[in-house]
């Protein structure tokens, strides 16, 4: 009784604060402070149609790469706590019905144009909507596609993680070449800038983008995998 | 502008209303999920410019004349990691209340007294 | 912008609609399933506030793999008979 009490008193009260927030805010106008910076010069200095693209991979590419990290170690928390004994023999999977041919001859067609799809929104992050983090989400899908249609698949575990740590590998060693070569860590101008608007544009934002989008769809893949049950 | 401030705002209050009030740990999470949705759209909604388009530079949007032209980029690209974030805590919280329950055999909270004196 | 005013409030009451269904609900699959709803909505009112890139990230990540893994931990929390570990 008292909690329900305790409940009531919170949430009316977080409903004055939204109250008092949804009377006092006024729409912006204008792009101002660091905004309007990054939309002046960000396509002159970076090269980067999309400005999202901009701000998420070089200028607070910092954030990206914690970002990167925690989604890490998410992964593999989940992977530790739901580790099968050694012992554990797949013996469940034989008596389960196979999927039908219509099925399989379905997933087999699309799977390869999902991960078509997927490298495609990140390789073209830099130009149009989308990059690393949607297009490993595709990639990620395309896997989840053969979890639901066939329950006996098998995820290759030593080709995704060879992936998902030579790709974090490079990510940094691209980020501590931008020290060296140019004006800080993550920055993307130790390729030249090329045309604006063109695929191989924007120095090494397309090279970054991939290897985000290649260590999240591992990424994401690993979670599922782990989350389903016999695997 | 204020219908979309009102709308996250709502989705926040059910959200913790769900937590506050619910047994089962699974609905927790869920509702957890639900104050996500909430802030991220409200953060996005901060961002919106009327009369404005989305911050890609092509032949409609020219590089010189951007900052009169584009919403704010800052909001969307915190929002974008955000999602990602979310998604994976969410997962890592699942993951918890599995094990739980593979010792317990129960969802419900109330039952897990453990640490309670 | 009567037009824009009138999506924004049916999107609204739908997603208020469904988060209180996925509060309200006693069948756990039904209450994954409206999350899911809330945050397809979500992507759509993304679209229209000019943010793409963050209505694809909610539409792929949001509404597909998160609903994904809710249905899973629901599954292997249901059986009683669970592989002792």
């Amino acid at each position: 009784m008292i909690k329900r009490l305790f409940s009531f008193v919170l949430l009316t009260g977080l409903g004055f604060v939204f109250y008092y927030a949804l009377t006092n805010i006024t729409a912006s106008r204008e792009l101002t402070g660091v905004s309007a910076e990054y939309a002046e010069r960000g396509a002159a200095e970076l090269g980067a149609a999309n400005l999202v693209t901009a701000i998420v991979v070089t200028y607070r590419g910092l954030d990206t790469l914690g970002e990167v990290s925690v989604l890490f170690l998410a992964a593999t928390g989940i992977a530790v706590l739901l580790r099968r004994k050694k012992g554990y023999v797949q013996a469940r999977s034989e008596d389960k019905r196979g999927s039908s041919e219509i099925l399989k001859t379905g997933t087999d067609f699309l799977v390869p144009i999902i991960v078509m799809f997927g490298v495609y929104i990140f390789m073209n992050g830099h130009l149009t909507p989308g990059g690393g983090f949607q297009g490993g989400a595709v990639v990620a899908s395309a896997v989840m596609l053969q979890f639901l249609s066939n329950p006996s698949y098998r995820l290759n575990h030593t080709v995704f993680g060879f992936i998902e740590s030579m790709s974090g590998f490079f990510y940094v060693s691209i980020g501590i070449l931008g020290i060296v070569l140019a004006g800080g860590f993550l920055d993307n101008r130790i390729l030249p800038l090329g045309n604006f608007g063109s695929i191989l544009s924007a120095g090494a934002i397309p090279v970054i983008y991939t290897l985000i989008g290649l260590k999240v769809g591992t990424e994401l893949a690993g979670i599922l995998d782990n989350m389903r049950r016999d695997a | 502008m204020n219908i979309i401030f009102l709308i996250g705002f709502a989705l926040m209050i059910t959200g913790f209303w769900g937590m506050l009030t619910q047994k089962n740990m699974i609905k927790i999470i869920l509702g957890l999920a639900i104050v996500e949705t909430g802030v991220q759209l409200i953060m996005v909604a901060f961002g919106f410019i009327e009369g404005r388009t989305a911050p890609i530079l092509d032949s409609a949007v020219p590089v010189k004349k951007a900052v009169e032209m584009i919403v704010d980029p800052v909001p969307q690209a915190l929002v974008l990691t955000a999602i990602v974030i979310g998604v994976a805590v969410n997962a890592l919280a699942l993951t918890f209340i599995i094990k739980m329950y593979q010792k317990k055999k129960s969802l419900n909270i109330t039952e897990y007294r453990d640490l309670k004196w | 912008m009567e037009l824009q005013q009138g999506i924004f409030i049916l999107m609204g009451v739908a997603m208020i609609v469904s988060s209180i269904v996925a509060m309200y609900v006693k069948d756990l699959v039904s209450s994954v399933i409206a999350v899911g709803v809330v945050s397809l909505f979500a992507s759509i009112l993304y679209l229209i506030l000019q943010a793409p890139d963050v209505a694809m990230t909610e539409a792929a990540i949001g509404a597909g793999l998160s609903t994904l893994i809710f249905l899973y931990a629901l599954k292997r929390t249901r059986d009683t008979e669970e592989e002792n570990d």
